[in-house]
């Protein structure tokens, strides 16, 4: 059964997702890039449910059904700055349909081999494509079918665990079982011996077995991973997700998902691996978790930390003709964006120049704090990237830093022994005065101790980022 | 309780107008707890009255001797006098200029006294004490009113003007030395308009000299000079060549100049002569040299110390040292704010009460005598360094070399990516030699598409790589599509986990796009 139809309008989605990926490249193409990217989608269930997925169609519009119902829901209810977890979870999901996929193929060629020894013919698109395959490509088929199973196992188990840490759910420090590493590459190494097994027919359930290894090494490998790298752990899994579409892709023979699936695969790849540069540090030291051991003890801190009250940072940004925010994960938790964006409205309403800087890992997720100033209605051309401004900070009057640490840590320049050592940095301590919102005096999501806080042109504004800056509101007219 | 009494008594130096404490100070140090005092009259030369005093809470005491009797710590500004000293008990603290290098016969006494003593020109030169730098503020002040004093005594107008009645060519300033005074004097004398050039030992500090609109006067003269920051800021001793070179230049400039400050001092040091007699002579008539330097002894050959003396050939030279008291309001008010600040240090708790911490290096620096010892000189402070190290210059590359770097890129970059391709074919006929056709057809898309994707993703803008996280979730459910394509099947079990794989990957299309969109939508210009 050939359907030339339907490649025919697998050709055609296949060139809109890509177009909807390359328009990514600026906001304005970026809105019509979604299009292109939902037409393709549209395109792709529509010519699959006429063509060969036409068996128990209804049921199957059914489901997509109930499928947008709660897709809808889970997209319009969700905050912006839960937007990390909400990946993170729909991660999980193609995971796992990944693994069903991989299993129903296993599953066919059971039965295509038990009907043809029983000399009966089989039913279904699938089964019959199956049927025609010869010994060699049977083999071939579950190598694919072995990969996407695994690969999506490891991506749904890691994908929950990385929801869980995102979500506060799970203690968002790297945790390793006894043996560490050891435990994963002992899993990975009889992974391979059970997949060779299952080639030589050793049966399904040395498939079964494979898939609960892949659970725990997706489990265990995030579980290893700080709270810190968790925006590379999500692109990560991202790609991994894409992998494993190809691989199903590849077993079912079916070219759209191959495409598809190596589209995002290597999206996830590039963006792992423009986050870990950011972060000026290697993908595999990520991937073994935490933070990898310093030569030696960190230097010691000196002077204290100032604090200061809302009148002295109302003053101070009175005076300020340029002022330039630094935002973190601690304004995504506070909330506080629609404040940050009210106060930014007021300063330029009053000729000051109000800048963003944003630093690559900021946030949980790649992008995570260009999203939520969006939101805001903070206008993207006044948002800049670390290297565009990280120069600009000699000239200015007034830093507000803004629940964010590690990537204004003058540490990662200055000591040698410091874990972030070597980690771009955005150059705050150089501006004339730094506020630093913050909660307390603590270090933070990493534990670093940070120097800029003991500056002498630093001053820390102590309170929670919402409350904080909405008090700053009140003395700003 | 009792409270900590500050006191300030009327400077008895002659001529000396400025005051430790204002009304604002005593607000101040009022809020750290401290209780002010000050002696009738000793605002009144800097246009403080005593009312002004008390409005501002300040106890105004008779004479001096209540004063000395009453406070506990004693703010003042000159170095203290013999009678002065004498008042001086153990559980008294003496803040003010005190010039130990120069004054062993005040430590002595302070020392059988008893009493602390804090002298405000030994405050470390690093950036934490800035705001208690008095040399630096009183040198800011001195550099502006030497300006000020010579367009005084100068007959013509700073700024160059075509008038009606004829063309004004602008006055043309030598700033040497580029220290504070001197960099207030280029401020001031560049903001009058006048043509101002400006020389210093420290060729370092040429950036900010330009930065202040003068123009910074180089040496032909090869020699490593000395690291400024390796002598707190401040210049040192140079080379009988390197001074040899510098007069040279001034001799070359003096017949130009019309107006000359010098403030060219060296630490515990008689000031260098860089203006010699023979400079002056070759100045026009009616030029001005204000010699800031003059109570060292001065770098111009014939400053009279306190004195304003014109020479045979017209020439003023100004050698008053006391620029800072003819500003006694200004001043005062400076001085008396790092006095305040000098005050916060010592009471970390603002508590009202002293804590004298000989640990921590600023207040160590600035204390000469404690508890009945003399401890000046100070050990070198732990923290060091103010000025940064002169950057490495990198080499100018010559536009050969710069072609040559190029090209050997390029060629880096081509065999790079040549190795890849090869690489890359070599492991595609590897895996074509044993896989079946069928399987290799795929395996072609496969890598077409991965290639598509790199090709693509570099370019995606770094502010939208959530919504590009959130399209590719919402695109990789296109495994849709193989659950779609088993559902079909005659086995229920089949049928069951092709249903649950539609309805999970449903979830993700819908809401990946959605979110996506919500997401794109907020992106908005300014």
């Amino acid at each position: 059964m050939e359907f030339g139809f339907t490649i025919a309008a697998y050709a055609v989605a296949a060139v809109l997702f890509i177009l909807s990926l390359g328009g990514l490249s600026g906001q304005e193409s970026a809105k019509r890039a979604v299009w292109y990217g939902i037409t393709g989608m549209a395109i792709a269930v529509l010519a699959t449910l006429i063509g060969p997925g036409a068996g128990l169609w209804w049921l199957s519009i059914v489901l997509i059904g109930i499928g947008a119902v709660v897709g809808y829901q889970l997209a319009t209810k969700v905050q912006m700055t839960q937007m990390p977890e909400l990946v993170a979870i729909m991660h999980s999901l193609v995971g796992l349909a990944a693994v069903f996929v991989g299993f129903n193929a296993d599953l066919t060629i059971n039965m295509v081999e038990a009907a043809k020894a029983a000399g009966e013919a089989v039913e279904g698109s699938f089964a019959t494509l199956v049927a025609k395959k010869t010994a060699v490509e049977i083999t071939i088929l579950k190598v694919e079918l072995v990969l996407g199973i695994w690969i999506g196992a490891v991506t749904f188990t890691g994908s929950v665990v990385a929801y869980g840490k995102l979500a506060g759910k799970v203690n968002s420090a790297a945790k390793k079982l006894p043996g560490g590493h050891m435990l994963n590459a002992a899993a990975a190494g009889l992974s391979v011996l059970l997949a060779i097994m299952y080639f030589s027919d050793a049966g399904s359930w040395t498939l079964v077995l494979l898939t609960l290894l892949a659970l725990f090494i997706g489990y265990h490998l995030i579980m290893g991973i700080g709270g810190a790298d968790m925006p590379v752990v999500v692109s990560m899994l991202n790609s991994y997700s894409g992998w494993a579409a190809a691989a199903i892709g590849f077993s079912l023979g079916n070219d759209l998902l191959i495409v598809v699936g190596a589209l995002v695969g290597s999206s996830g790849a590039i963006l792992s691996y423009i986050m870990c540069k950011a972060m000026n540090r290697a993908f595999v030291s990520v991937i073994l978790g935490g933070f990898g051991g310093s030569s030696g003890p960190a230097m010691e801190v000196e002077g204290e930390q100032v604090p200061i009250d809302v009148d002295g940072v109302a003053n101070a940004l009175d005076e300020a003709d340029s002022v330039i925010i630094v935002p973190g994960y601690g304004m995504a938790v506070a909330q506080a964006q629609q404040n940050v964006a009210e106060l930014t409205r007021k300063l330029r309403a009053k000729g000051k120049a109000v800048r963003f800087a944003i630093h690559p890992v900021a946030g949980r997720l790649p992008g995570h704090m260009n999203v939520l100033l969006a939101e805001a209605k903070v206008p993207y051309d006044i948002v800049l990237e670390m290297d565009e401004i990280n120069d600009d900070f000699p000239d200015t009057d007034v830093v507000i830093v803004i629940g964010s640490n590690d990537i204004v840590n003058p540490a990662a320049q200055d000591d040698p022994n410091s874990p972030i050592a070597g980690m771009p940095v955005l150059e705050v301590w150089k501006a004339k005065q730094v506020f630093v919102s913050k909660r307390g005096q603590g270090t933070g999501y990493s534990g670093i101790e940070n120097p800029l806080f003991f500056k002498d042109n630093t001053r820390m504004y102590y309170g929670d980022a919402k409350d904080s800056i909405g008090a700053l509101l009140n003395k700003i007219d | 309780m009792r409270h900590v009494k500050i006191g300030t008594p009327t400077e008895v130096e002659a001529g000396e107008n400025r005051v430790a404490m204002t009304p604002d100070s005593a607000l101040q140090l009022q809020k750290l707890g401290y209780e002010c005092l000050i002696q009738s009259g000793a605002g009144a030369r800097a246009d403080f009255s005593d009312s002004d005093y008390e409005a501002a809470g300040v106890t105004v005491v008779p004479d001096a001797d209540a004063l000395w009797a009453q406070a506990d710590i004693i703010a003042k500004v000159r170095i203290p006098q013999d009678a002065e000293l004498d008042r001086l008990t153990p559980e008294k603290t003496l803040i003010t200029f005190f010039n130990p290098g120069g004054n062993a016969e005040g430590l002595e006494k302070a020392k059988a006294k008893g009493g602390n003593v804090i002298a405000m020109e030994m405050v470390p030169r690093i950036s934490r004490a800035q705001k208690m730098d008095a040399l630096s503020s009183m040198a800011n002040i001195a550099g502006y009113r030497a300006v000020i004093e010579a367009g005084n005594n100068f007959g013509r107008f700073f700024t160059g003007q075509v008038t009606a009645a004829g063309k004004v060519p602008p006055a043309k300033v030598l700033i040497v030395g580029a220290g504070v005074a001197g960099l207030a004097a280029i401020g001031t004398s560049t903001s009058l308009g006048a043509i101002t050039l400006a020389f210093d030992v420290r060729p370092e500090v040429a950036e900010q000299v330009e930065s202040m609109g003068a123009e910074f006067v180089y040496l032909d003269f090869e020699e490593e000079q000395q690291d400024g920051s390796a002598t707190g800021g401040y210049a040192s001793v140079s080379s009988p060549e390197f001074r040899e070179a510098q007069l040279a230049k001034f001799r070359e400039l003096a017949p130009e100049v019309d107006i000359v400050i010098t403030t060219a001092l060296i630490p515990n040091r008689e000031a260098p002569k860089l203006w010699l007699e023979d400079m002056v002579k070759a100045m026009k008539p009616g030029s001005v040299i204000v010699d800031l330097a003059a109570e060292k002894g001065g770098n111009v050959e014939g400053t009279v110390k306190d004195e304003k003396v014109v020479t045979d050939n017209g020439v003023t030279i100004i050698g008053y040292t006391d620029f800072p008291s003819r500003m006694a309001r200004q001043s005062s008010l400076l001085y008396s704010t790092n006095i305040r600040h000098m005050m916060t240090d010592l009471t970390p708790e603002k508590d009202g009460k002293v804590n004298h911490n000989m640990e921590d290096d600023v207040i160590r620096g600035a204390t000469v005598a404690y508890q009945g010892e003399i401890t000046f000189p100070p050990p070198p402070p732990k923290v060091a360094a103010i000025a940064a190290k002169p950057k490495e210059k990198v080499k100018e590359l010559t536009p050969e070399e710069k072609r040559a770097n190029e090209i050997a890129a390029f060629k880096a970059q081509t065999k790079n990516q040549v190795t890849l391709i090869t690489v890359g074919a070599v492991l595609l006929l590897a895996v074509g030699l044993v896989a079946p056709a069928s399987f290799m057809q795929h395996f072609i898309v496969f890598i077409l598409s991965v290639f598509i994707g790199f090709q693509v993703i570099w370019n995606v803008a770094h502010s939208l790589h959530t919504p590009l996280m959130a399209v590719t979730n919402a695109i990789s459910s296109i495994i849709i599509l193989g659950a779609l394509i088993q559902i079909g099947s005659s086995s229920v079990l089949i049928t069951i986990l092709a249903a649950l794989g539609i309805f999970m990957a449903s979830i993700n299309i819908f809401g990946g796009f959605l979110v996506t969109r919500r997401m794109l939508a907020m992106f908005q210009k300014s």
